[in-house]
């Protein structure tokens, strides 16, 4: 099943409805959103792939840290390029939408974070994590020892068996803690 | 997969394949109810969506026999109920109100966001608020009630009447405003008015007490609402994996916002990398404690002379009250108003300065400064009110005098008529209802007293936001081509947005609201207020405001402010219900004629209610009752605080058992392993496999329970305890994985799996 051609058919919005969390109003919007980043001819074809670069236009990803991530985790192409269908992009509107679930909000923050994609949360991406979020220049980021303490210290905190990695249990119960993790984690169109 | 199965005939379905097959569709029912809530990918649910074809298929199959149109029946009706609560969501978030709008401000960030959401709820409060009074109290009055001019208690006085309709004096809120329906003094006191018998005093005591309790109602249920989530955890518990995983707010589309957000996570970072070492510093104790109690010691002097300020000008006031109202300037006639708005906005920014003596921890610091401006504004209010107190206490004086001398007057009035007519039957005196002579109704006086407090309020908050936000926005972007230093980046740059000046703001609002018992237009005012608000503040904020440096995130605090709210509610009710139940009303303005306003209450028991309900009455409030009751009270709060203890400190214990059990499983693994060494080096003749143990920070480690001759070794311990370094093993384990050993990054899980294959060459 795939998008239509401009128009989103009836039983496709209310299997959409059903399969998501996101209300009839935000389905078309971001189809709306999706199919004004299609170029004229790839308009009429069905289940068209919108490459990395073209989605990471939309304002409410261009200024995230993980935008490539959020990308990359979403997409079901085969060849892992971060290219994301309607389908793919209404997934990720889902997981991010005001009424998900907090297991899904931290499963997909999860597979974020996981920067080599190996399932756990280990040093080097939680290296990659700190180094997104303290920007791109070169003087807002760490030194390497306040980078090894920083590590040091979640990894005292959150990892429970001591194996020097987060795993996905590990991670849910420290963001089931957190008041503020549903309210941050959100992107509205 | 699921379709496969149903090719059995749909016709000769025995009883036990026909339970088989409900209990299929109801697993299907579920499944199908629950996809949204997996992580799965769409195509996948889709694919899983054919099980409602299913479901579809046999559910008007399983209806076969008796009952099947009910059954049939049935199930289209829940269809359709589903499509109707769907429809009905839908249809629901288009009705909340400016919903875009603060969208549109999220893209700042949520935490100014909040504000907004939090503004919204209040001016929701007020509306229901509104409600109340207007339908009960006011509308009543206005449609059933005697018009304007018809009694004394609605007329302008004779002397007044000149200058009733001067808008200096209607802003003042004298003149026709004082003597219209917005005021306590216009109701009448007629036990029933109208057509419809409605009790007016009855109702204007039950909806001014129960605006009060709603309120406090509404409050508990959100901070119920908002402990869900995070509250088992202390406050630093998890405080770097908190800020590493839930510090950016994905709502941010801003890249200016984005840039700020960055710069206050690597500071937040580095503060509380250097917070961990600097626990164990200890600086010069002494001076840091004679800087703290300095610092409070002049905290308390400024409101001490805050108090006395305000004292000092409602006296004042009261010296105006007497001299002729033309011969003051406006500053002396608002002077209290003033004084008071001016108080709110400077004493914070002082507290926040003499804090610096203090030294404290920025989260700790910004818990003291809230506390001290919740001081200040207590402070304030009760001083007010004191003063105000003395105001009725005179004024009560005075009225005494008048009552006698009015009813005097009567008396003298139907001996005359009687003795010049000789009749007993005397008919009321025709004098006009403006020229009657008139207590002061200080319930009025306090009324108008508030409602001028809360519009001076309203008019210092807008003035600042147009000046300290807006005026110096356009000064620093125009000014800044011809300046010599750089006005955007320097002093005085824009301004940010203050978020818990402005909630606290709300919330003391909300708790001078309860002088809406004197004021019944009071609230129908702040409902306009909040209205204005929203679309001011809105553009002020988009418009004028930077957004922060240094972020504050309101939701942690956000039982804090809740709990505030419903402490400020609270205090402000006290002084209302203290004047219901010990002052007792104005003879001749206000819907209460009695001794003491509630004898309404117990009015309408005896006349209205049947007797047993009076008798129910006379026994609860019997003191022996109420007694017990207290104390059982007491009893029940005592021991649901032990009850909460006793959970806090059995979750302090399980979390202590699960780490001691962790440790426990890697000691015992570790004896093991020790034991299976030394075994094994005395099989070696040589000494070749003992290499030095080396001080690695982190060798490979193992998942416990994951090898596969159950051995889970934490291999740190090894290297120290053990002879032999099994590590050189491991990296020749036969596996894919390239990592080179002793990695500084630290174990990579590829290389613990690996350990498993590792592991058969040593024994």
């Amino acid at each position: 099943m795939g998008t239509t051609a401009s128009q989103l058919g009836k039983d496709l919005l209310s299997e959409y409805q059903e399969l998501t969390f996101l209300t009839k109003q935000e389905i078309l919007l971001a189809h709306k959103r999706f199919t004004e980043l299609l170029t004229k001819d790839e308009k009429d074809l069905p289940n068209v792939r919108v490459p990395m670069e073209k989605i990471l236009t939309l304002p409410e990803l261009k200024s995230n840290p993980f935008r490539t991530r959020i990308c990359q985790v979403f997409s079901t192409s085969i060849v892992k390029d971060g290219s994301l269908t309607f389908e793919d992009f209404l997934d990720l509107l889902s997981a991010f939408s005001d009424s998900a679930t907090l297991e899904i909000k931290s499963h997909y923050a999860f597979r974020i974070f996981d920067f080599d994609d190996d399932g756990t949360l280990d040093c080097g991406d939680l290296e990659k994590l700190v180094n997104c979020l303290t920007g791109e220049t070169e003087d807002t980021r760490l030194t390497p020892e306040e980078m090894r303490q920083l590590i040091h210290n979640i990894l005292d905190e959150s990892d429970i068996d001591k194996d020097g990695t987060v795993n996905l249990s590990e991670f849910q119960h420290v963001i089931s803690r957190s008041p503020d993790f549903v309210s941050s984690f959100k992107i509205v169109l | 997969s699921s379709s496969s199965s149903s090719d059995s005939d749909e016709e000769s379905l025995s009883e036990g394949e026909m339970a088989a097959l409900k209990e299929e569709v109801e697993e299907k029912k579920k499944l199908v109810a629950t996809l949204r809530n997996k992580p799965w990918r769409m195509k996948r649910r889709l694919i899983l969506l054919e099980a409602q074809e299913f479901i579809e298929k046999f559910e008007g199959a399983l209806g076969k026999g008796k009952g099947k149109k009910l059954y049939a029946f049935k199930v289209m009706m829940t269809k359709k109920f589903i499509k109707f609560k769907r429809d009905f969501e839908n249809f629901k978030t288009a009705f909340i109100p400016w919903e875009g709008k603060i969208k549109e401000v999220e893209h700042f960030g949520s935490s100014v966001a909040s504000y907004f959401i939090f503004l919204r709820w209040m001016y929701g409060l007020n509306l229901v608020l509104f409600g109340f009074m207007f339908g009960l109290v006011v509308l009543p009055e206005i449609l059933m009630g005697l018009p304007y001019g018809s009694i004394p208690r609605k007329t302008v006085p004779r002397q007044e009447q000149a200058k009733a309709m001067d808008f200096s004096v209607l802003f003042d809120f004298g003149g026709y405003c004082k003597y219209s329906f917005l005021f306590y003094g216009y109701y009448d006191h007629k036990r029933t008015i109208g057509v419809l018998q409605f009790r007016l005093p009855l109702s204007y005591l039950l909806v001014g007490v129960g605006i009060f309790g709603y309120s406090l109602m509404v409050v508990i249920r959100m901070a119920r609402n908002s402990n869900e989530g995070g509250d088992g955890a202390d406050e630093g518990e998890f405080t770097f994996s908190w800020k590493m995983f839930t510090s950016w707010d994905y709502l941010i589309g801003n890249p200016e916002t984005a840039d700020n957000k960055y710069a206050s996570i690597t500071t937040s970072f580095k503060e509380s990398i250097v917070d961990e070492q600097e626990n164990q510093k200890d600086e010069n104790i002494h001076l840091r404690r004679f800087l703290r109690v300095l610092a409070n010691v002049l905290i308390l002097c400024s409101l001490g002379g805050s108090g006395y300020l305000i004292y000092f000008v409602v006296k004042r006031s009261q010296e105006f009250a007497d001299m002729d109202n033309d011969e003051l300037s406006w500053f002396e006639k608002n002077e209290v108003e003033f004084v008071m708005s001016l108080l709110g906005l400077v004493c914070p920014p002082l507290f926040e300065t003499i804090a610096e003596l203090e030294d404290y921890h920025p989260r700790i610091a910004l818990k003291w400064q809230l506390g001290r401006i919740f001081a200040l504004f207590l402070g304030n209010l009760y001083t007010f009110l004191f003063a105000l107190f003395d105001e009725v206490n005179a004024k009560l004086e005075s009225e005494k005098t008048i009552k006698n001398a009015t009813e005097w007057a009567l008396k003298e009035y139907r001996s005359n008529y009687s003795s010049y007519f000789n009749t007993t039957d005397v008919p009321p005196p025709d004098v006009h209802p403006a020229d009657v002579i008139r207590g002061p109704c200080w319930e009025t006086a306090v009324g108008i007293e508030f409602v001028k407090l809360i519009v001076s309020d309203i008019q210092v908050n807008y003035l600042t936001i147009l000046i300290g936000d807006f005026l110096r926005a356009v000064i620093v972007r125009f000014l800044n081509y011809c300046w010599c230093w750089d006005l955007e980046a320097g002093f005085p740059s824009y301004g940010e947005f203050d978020i818990s000046g402005n909630v606290l703001g709300l919330i003391f609002n909300q708790g001078m609201i309860m002088g809406a018992f004197y004021a019944p237009g009071l609230v129908g005012l702040n409902v306009l207020r909040l209205l204005c608000s929203m679309y001011y503040q809105c553009w002020a904020v988009m418009a004028c405001n930077v957004p922060h440096e240094r972020v504050f995130k309101a939701s942690r605090s956000n039982n804090f402010y809740m709990g505030l709210l419903l402490l400020v509610l609270f205090l402000s009710l006290l002084p209302v219900v203290y004047t219901i139940m010990t002052l007792s009303p104005s003879f001749d303005c206000g819907p209460f004629g009695q001794e003491k306003m509630y004898d309404v209450v117990m009015e309408t028991i005896e006349q209205d209610l049947p007797s047993f309900i009076g008798d129910i009455f006379g026994y609860a409030t019997n003191p022996g009752l109420i007694m017990p009751a207290v104390l059982l009270m007491r009893l029940a709060i005592y021991y649901l605080n032990a009850v909460s203890k006793g959970y806090q400190q059995a979750n302090i214990d399980l979390k202590k058992k699960m780490q001691t059990d962790e440790e426990k499983n890697r000691r015992n693994n570790t004896d093991s392993t020790n034991q299976v060494m030394k075994d094994l080096e005395d099989l070696l003749p040589d000494k070749s496999l003992i290499l030095p143990p080396t001080a690695e920070t982190k060798s490979p480690k193992m998942k416990p329970g994951a090898a596969a001759n159950g051995k889970g070794v934490n291999l740190q311990k090894d290297v120290s305890l053990a002879a032999s370094n099994p590590r050189g093993v491991v990296t020749r384990a036969p596996g894919p994985r390239s990592q080179p050993p002793g990695n500084a990054r630290g174990p990579k899980p590829g290389q613990g799996r690996g350990r498993g294959g590792g592991r058969p060459p040593r024994q």
